[in-house]
């Protein structure tokens, strides 16, 4: 490579000489600025060798390509393909190790082979290229100006006010009706995001088993449960909702104080039944469920954002950005001794909005 | 040069001649073949959002001949046997079989997510690359705001994608966004509900993210592609301040034949590492993850990267909502939404303009600056990557908390206040760092670099012999422009003689553009090396120094070692020859 030497006096640290002067091939031609003709490179005992080494790499990338196909027709993925009792997980990542390694070894040897072709195989040619001024000349400039207001004059749109205004009156519905069609993406929430499916009566059952609880069922204070309502396991939009998490306590640790918003009340001691508490898993800030409990602590934490709830004092926030705390469901228990809910939740749950008031 | 003339080739010749026949092209083929690129290895970062594309659109293309985006429940019986009898929906399952029983599935789909990875960190580089060698400024703001547009769809789509299969992960993701919306005043229900044709999750989003995602934007997106590249072609290429490079010429290669190796090269290059990513580093493995439910979740759950800094401003805002005349305004979801989003995206649309703005300087770039030289820019570019950095650790609290044993509340109270403090502090010091690496350009300028070599003097002084900067370094170290002064208010120039300010300096926004234009125009003067009489600089690099336009000021300076008589002079352009 006929690079330019470092200088003999540069001290580490300071930048590296800037290399290629401007139109100078790095043969020894002092030709004047002509356009890159199609040179050699200069030293050809490198070149034999670059080019060797360039071809090499490309028989590599040519054998790594074979090896892609090889690999897609030899290893067979899906259970229905592959021998009766091998695992499909195994064979898929099989697979994927065969493919990617050779697509890999064919794309990066191409592209070294690539880079070293044009950086020892081609001439270090650089030329120079004049800016011109963007802007136009003035005379061009006026005469587009001048040709644009003629054109408009001729259309008589500048003329003849009483069109201009109609052409833009007919359009206005139009450019309107794109959003009239967005209506029907969606019902109007209504009324909908303040209720959840839980109504009087309704039993809660475990979260996976559909399994109704009794009080007795949960014995161990400190444990948590998640509990839904019965016959919505398959239900999404109601589960998005309607989620409930039960946490036991011994005797004297829970002191939920009753609150009422003036009309309804909003938690409180008389909704639990046998020191078991049941709060809403969807978390008030960003609807993420509220999975984590720590019994010593009473704490309920939100993984998605941290926000923290004391499950011991009507679940307020204690740390992080939920404005709210998580509302309580009044729990009871029917004639068979079974925890249901006494009502819906008295107030809407999960994320704030708007009309929540 | 090669002796023997170029022979054309018949297809050249042959096919090249059929088609100028019927088109006309040889001329401007011609002119795209001689096109200038100026070579710098931070203009290959945005060729690397380019070949990143072109994978996300090679490899989404096969994905979606084999995704089904619906959200219709089906019961399981496939290759994974342990989800045997779930149900889940058709595009979780198919994802599922997209990647057990698709041969090359799992590699494209890995192949896929990383590279939409790997094209918004190559984005974001490319925009910091350009923001802080001033790359944005006169003639190129439009490209800076196609720019800004191109970052926003680029994590919208990266946000659609990734929510398609319908796991856990994606899932939780999906409820966030939802509940963003949601907590937007007066409208956020609708957009919810009708984003989502109904309560969450409903069945309507798969599909409508699906046409989203492989439809509106990457056509938006490529429309866009084509512009930016278009304008960069039209406008040339900027370029870095070397010896020859001038505000009137592009010094490069042309694009045939070295544009296309070297980009031939770096996109083979990238998809092998987009290749090797995939097949030896697992990402988004949704098997794992389940099929979606709204009641289950996993902790240190995380969205992709470049969503990590709104999930940083969600965690580290505390709770504040506030009733609004009966309304709910939910500040907590509100401020982090938008505020992190408004201000960056807002505030680099912005900036050309304010910079216009704040100097006064509307004329036309192309040889780029060096960040040092921009002090003011330079600092608040430093400053909003502390600011974007801080939100984005704080999006992994609970990792970093987990991983360091430091407990997560004290991570948040941390981010709560340096995300106020750190990015004004960090601008203060990248200022002063810059105008200290100004003075030792300076310095170097004037007296050039310590050789080591010490001296003993006839009279025994000992003296260290300076080595002069040479041609080429000088003209990066004198590519320094700094902004003309507004005129002040009350300045001589600043009024018409009799008080009365100029237009444009009166009122608040007149002060703070005199504030603003006070900070940019912060620099440090050009040493004068000839200052003192006889100083010991030896083959002092005197040439091309006053000659940029720079000002030197009167000779008071005296230089190190001034008093010595035994120096050789300033030995302008001597080129160090004149010591061993």
């Amino acid at each position: 490579m006929s690079e330019i030497p470092e200088g003999p006096h540069r001290v580490i640290g300071t930048p590296s000489p800037t290399p290629t002067a401007v139109d100078a091939p790095s043969s020894s031609s002092s030709a004047p600025a002509e356009p890159p003709a199609a040179t050699d490179p200069p030293d050809t005992g490198h070149a034999k060798r670059a080019e060797r080494l360039v071809a090499a790499l490309f028989i590599l990338a040519f054998v790594a390509g074979c090896g892609f196909l090889a690999a897609y027709v030899g290893l067979e993925v899906g259970q229905s393909d592959i021998p009766p009792g091998a695992d499909a997980v195994v064979a898929a990542l099989r697979s994927n190790l065969a493919l990617g390694t050779s697509l890999s070894v064919a794309l990066l040897a191409l592209g070294t082979g690539s880079m070293i072709w044009v950086r020892h195989l081609t001439p270090n040619i650089e030329i120079e290229e004049q800016r011109h001024d963007l802007k136009s000349e003035p005379a061009d400039r006026a005469a587009f100006q001048k040709e644009f207001a003629e054109g408009a004059a001729i259309s008589q749109v500048t003329k003849r006010p009483m069109l201009r205004r109609t052409m833009l009156l007919a359009t206005a519905p139009l450019a309107l009706a794109p959003l009239f069609l967005l209506r029907d993406f969606g019902p109007l929430p209504g009324r909908s995001m303040r209720t959840t499916v839980w109504r009087k009566g309704l039993r809660a059952v475990v979260y996976g088993t559909n399994r109704p609880l009794r009080p007795s069922d949960m014995e161990t204070p400190g444990s948590m449960i998640t509990v839904i309502p019965e016959g919505y396991s398959d239900d999404a939009d109601a589960l998005a909702k309607a989620g409930v998490i039960l946490i036991k306590f011994a005797p004297g640790e829970l002191h939920v104080p009753t609150v009422h918003d003036g009309k309804t009340q909003l938690y409180g001691m008389n909704w639990t039944v046998d020191n078991i508490v049941a709060y809403s898993k969807i978390c008030t800030h960003l609807g993420c469920p509220v999975a984590l409990y720590e019994q010593t602590t009473h704490h309920i934490l939100c993984p998605c954002h941290q926000s923290t709830f004391d499950a011991t004092e009507g679940a307020k926030v204690v740390f992080g950005p939920a404005a709210r705390p998580l509302p309580q469901l009044p729990l009871g228990t029917n004639s068979d001794g079974y925890l249901v809910a006494l009502s819906d939740f008295t107030q809407p749950v999960g994320p704030s909005f708007w009309e929540r008031g | 040069m090669s002796d023997d003339a170029v022979k054309i080739p018949p297809a050249v010749s042959g096919v090249g001649g059929w088609l100028d026949d019927r088109f006309h092209g040889a001329r401007g083929v011609r002119v795209l073949m001689r096109k200038v690129f100026p070579d710098h290895w931070s203009f290959m970062l945005g060729e690397i959002a380019l070949w990143s594309f072109v994978i996300l659109l090679l490899t989404g293309t096969y994905l979606a001949f084999f995704f089904v985006p619906s959200m219709q429940d089906v019961v399981y019986h496939g290759s994974y046997t342990k989800f045997d009898g779930l149900t889940m929906s058709q595009a979780y399952e198919s994802t599922l079989r997209i990647s057990f029983d698709i041969r090359g599935g799992l590699l494209v789909r890995q192949i896929h997510h990383w590279a939409a990875d790997l094209f918004m960190v190559a984005i974001f580089a490319h925009m910091l690359r350009v923001f802080f060698t001033g790359a944005y400024r006169k003639p190129r703001e439009i490209n800076w705001l196609i720019g800004v547009v191109l970052i926003t769809l680029g994590m919208l789509e990266g946000l659609f994608g990734y929510s398609l299969p319908d796991d856990q992960l994606s899932g939780a993701d999906l409820r966030i966004t939802e509940a963003a919306f949601q907590g937007i005043p007066v409208l956020g229900t609708y957009i919810s509900y009708f984003l989502f044709g109904g309560a969450y999750p409903g069945t309507s989003i798969v599909p409508r993210m699906y046409i989203i995602h492989v439809l509106l934007i990457p056509g938006l997106i490529l429309a866009l592609v084509a512009a930016h590249l278009f304008m960069m072609f039209h406008q040339k290429h900027t370029q870095m301040p070397m010896k020859g490079n001038t505000e009137k010429n592009v010094v490069g290669q042309p694009f045939w034949p070295y544009f296309l190796l070297k980009g031939q090269a770096w996109f083979f290059f990238i998809f092998g590492a987009l290749a090797v990513l995939a097949t030896f580093v697992q990402i988004n493995p949704i098997w794992l993850y389940g099929p979606y439910s709204p009641l289950n979740i996993s902790s240190a759950s995380q969205p992709d990267w470049y969503m990590g800094f709104l999930e940083g401003a969600m965690r580290a805002m505390p709770a504040w909502e506030i009733n609004f005349l009966g309304h709910t305004l939910t500040l907590s979801v509100l401020i982090p939404f938008l505020l992190p989003l408004g201000l960056i995206m807002t505030g680099m649309a912005l900036w050309p303009f304010f910079e216009q703005w704040a100097t006064g300087d509307k004329s036309f770039h192309h040889v780029n600056d060096r960040p040092r030289n921009a002090p003011v820019r330079t600092g608040v570019g430093v400053g909003a990557v502390c600011f974007y950095g801080i939100l984005w650790a704080e999006g992994s609290n609970d990792v970093i908390a987990d991983h360091f044993q430091v407990p997560l509340y004290t991570i948040t109270w941390i981010a709560r206040f340096a995300i106020i403090i750190v990015p004004i502090g960090a601008y203060f010091v990248t200022k002063r760092i810059c105008l200290a690496l100004q003075r030792k350009d300076a310095a170097i300028v004037a007296h050039g670099y310590e050789s080591g070599i010490i001296r003993q003097m006839p009279d025994g002084e000992f003296v260290e012999i300076h080595t002069p900067a040479s041609e080429e370094e000088l003209a990066v170290l004198n590519a320094k422009v700094v902004p003309p002064a507004l005129p002040a208010p009350g300045s001589s120039r600043g009024s018409d003689g009799n008080g009365v300010p100029a237009p444009g300096s009166r009122g608040l926004m007149g002060w703070a553009r005199g504030v603003a234009n006070r900070a940019f125009q912060e620099t440090v003067e050009a040493e004068d090396g000839h200052g003192g009489d006889g100083h010991a600089e030896i083959g002092h690099g005197a040439n091309g120094h006053g000659a940029n336009g720079h000002e030197v000021d009167g000779g008071d300076h005296a230089a190190v070692g001034s008093g010595s008589s035994s120096g050789s002079g300033s030995g302008s352009g001597s080129e160090g020859s004149a010591h061993d």
